[in-house]
């Protein structure tokens, strides 16, 4: 995998858990997975909505890097750029609160 | 959507929102079924974020259960409260019944000038339901409606949320209708007083990073731009009040000669989709000048039609909060006073049923 983990927020062996302060949940109206927290609501998109429905503090985020290649994987695409990408995108979850490493 | 369940309340604040002439609608609160059937539509039309408010909703001895339907539906939910009633029994009901987030309101640091200010001994109350919240493992906004009274009280605000483990602070500077604008001469704070406010809260900021959200919301006196209230008239927010009139923002009962439609007698989709209140001032059709020529318009939707109604008489009227309202020295002067004002102030007029009768007129500003 692409990304220095010494000093990254997320190591492969953390178990990110979603912040308890937002609800996550799938809307059936809005076709997407949603984070409500007590001032907003935030729609995900596909592939956001997927990556967070991993994480529940019971998988590593090698185990949820494994998961989300099967469910994103097409023959044009490089799984190195999928572990890339899920990789930005939960330095932007943590960043933005959304996530936490369970201790 | 938020649902106001009852305009009854234990607390006597003289900024309340809820309308001068409160008492009139005591005996017309919607049913646990009434509002069990507002629940359903609203979440048929798409509505996610949900708050139980009042007068003090803990008074509703159904919370609970309006609660559990609520969950059940999908609703994320919040209590907006005083905290005065909120015991560690009913904290457990509530969360068990799937409540998930808590506001509560604090006027001060200091317990004596907090209960001066509600009117009611509830300061040690409020800090232990606060304890018992946190303790359940809610996260938590503390509320602190500010004024010429409070705004000194900011800093020891942030610290007490800091202690409490609180996750959200809202410094509101008040809005100014109903019983706030009533007490306007005397609640109004200086400019040099936001200012002191507003410093503290940068540098706290900076001290506590990601630990605690602080909002510190200006009121819409003090810098010449009208706010952008509810995101437009009908745009994405509907408050229910006590009898099931649906309205616009908290504060449209304020707006004489509206009608606003009732759950219990129209479908809540064609209220807020078709209902000629809902779309009076949908869009900026309606607009007059300077609103209508103005580049503006799409980023203030001419501020706050209820702010606009009260102090000039006209709902569709440019708020006059706008610097480019011909009334804008209304506000301007009564911000000249705050700043002029010296030695005892008028008494204020505490929210109480019946001190104030249905006509207002010979009360406005």
């Amino acid at each position: 995998m692409n990304v220095n983990v010494d000093n990254a927020p997320i190591k492969l062996s953390d178990r990110p858990v979603i912040n308890p302060l937002y609800l996550f949940r799938w809307e059936e109206q809005e076709k997407a997975f949603l984070l409500l927290y007590p001032e907003g609501i935030i729609k995900l998109n596909d592939s956001a909505g997927q990556i967070l429905n991993l994480c529940g503090g019971e998988k590593t985020l090698e185990e949820i890097l494994i998961e989300l290649k099967q469910i994103f994987s097409t023959e044009d695409i490089d799984s190195e750029d999928i572990d890339e990408d899920i990789y930005k995108f939960m330095e932007v979850a943590i960043a933005k609160g959304w996530v936490r490493i369970k201790a | 959507m938020v649902l106001e369940l009852t305009y009854r309340c234990p607390l006597k604040c003289p900024w309340c929102n809820n309308p001068l002439n409160y008492g009139d609608f005591s005996k017309e609160e919607l049913t646990t079924d009434e509002w069990k059937h507002v629940l359903r539509e609203a979440r048929r039309i798409g509505s996610l974020q949900l708050g139980f408010s009042g007068g003090e909703p803990l008074l509703r001895p159904d919370l609970e259960e309006l609660m559990a339907e609520a969950d059940g539906l999908g609703f994320y939910t919040n209590l907006i409260t005083s905290g005065v009633g909120l015991t560690r029994k009913r904290l457990e009901a509530l969360k068990k019944a799937g409540l998930k987030q808590i506001q509560i309101s604090l006027q001060h640091s200091d317990p004596v000038i907090n209960n001066a200010m509600v009117g009611v001994d509830s300061f040690e109350e409020k800090m232990e339901a606060i304890r018992h919240i946190k303790e359940l493992g809610f996260p938590v906004v503390m509320n602190v409606p500010m004024s010429r009274f409070n705004i000194d009280t900011a800093g020891d605000m942030i610290d007490l949320c800091e202690k409490s483990g609180i996750e959200f602070l809202e410094l509101v500077n008040l809005q100014y209708y109903n019983w706030a604008l009533l007490n306007r001469a005397e609640l109004l704070p200086s400019r040099e007083q936001l200012e002191e406010a507003e410093e503290k809260v940068i540098k706290a900021r900076e001290r506590l990073g990601n630990a605690m959200t602080i909002y510190f919301v200006v009121p819409d006196y003090f810098d010449g731009r009208p706010k952008a209230c509810m995101n437009g008239w009908g745009a994405i927010h509907m408050t229910i009040a006590p009898d099931g009139a649906v309205l616009p923002c908290q504060e449209a009962r304020v707006i004489e000669g509206m009608e606003f439609p009732k759950v219990t007698e129209h479908d809540l989709g064609w209220i807020w989709h078709e209902s000629p209140t809902f779309m009076k001032f949908r869009g900026n059709e309606w607009m007059k000048e300077p609103c209508q020529s103005c580049d503006e318009k799409e980023k203030d939707f001419g501020g706050c039609r209820c702010q606009s109604f009260v102090l000039t008489g006209d709902a569709a009227n440019t708020d006059p909060a706008c610097s480019k309202s011909e009334h804008f020295k209304i506000i301007e002067s009564s911000v000249e006073n705050a700043r002029n004002r010296i030695g005892p102030g008028l008494p204020l007029v505490m929210r109480s049923r019946g001190s104030i009768g249905s006509d207002l007129k010979a009360l406005r500003p």
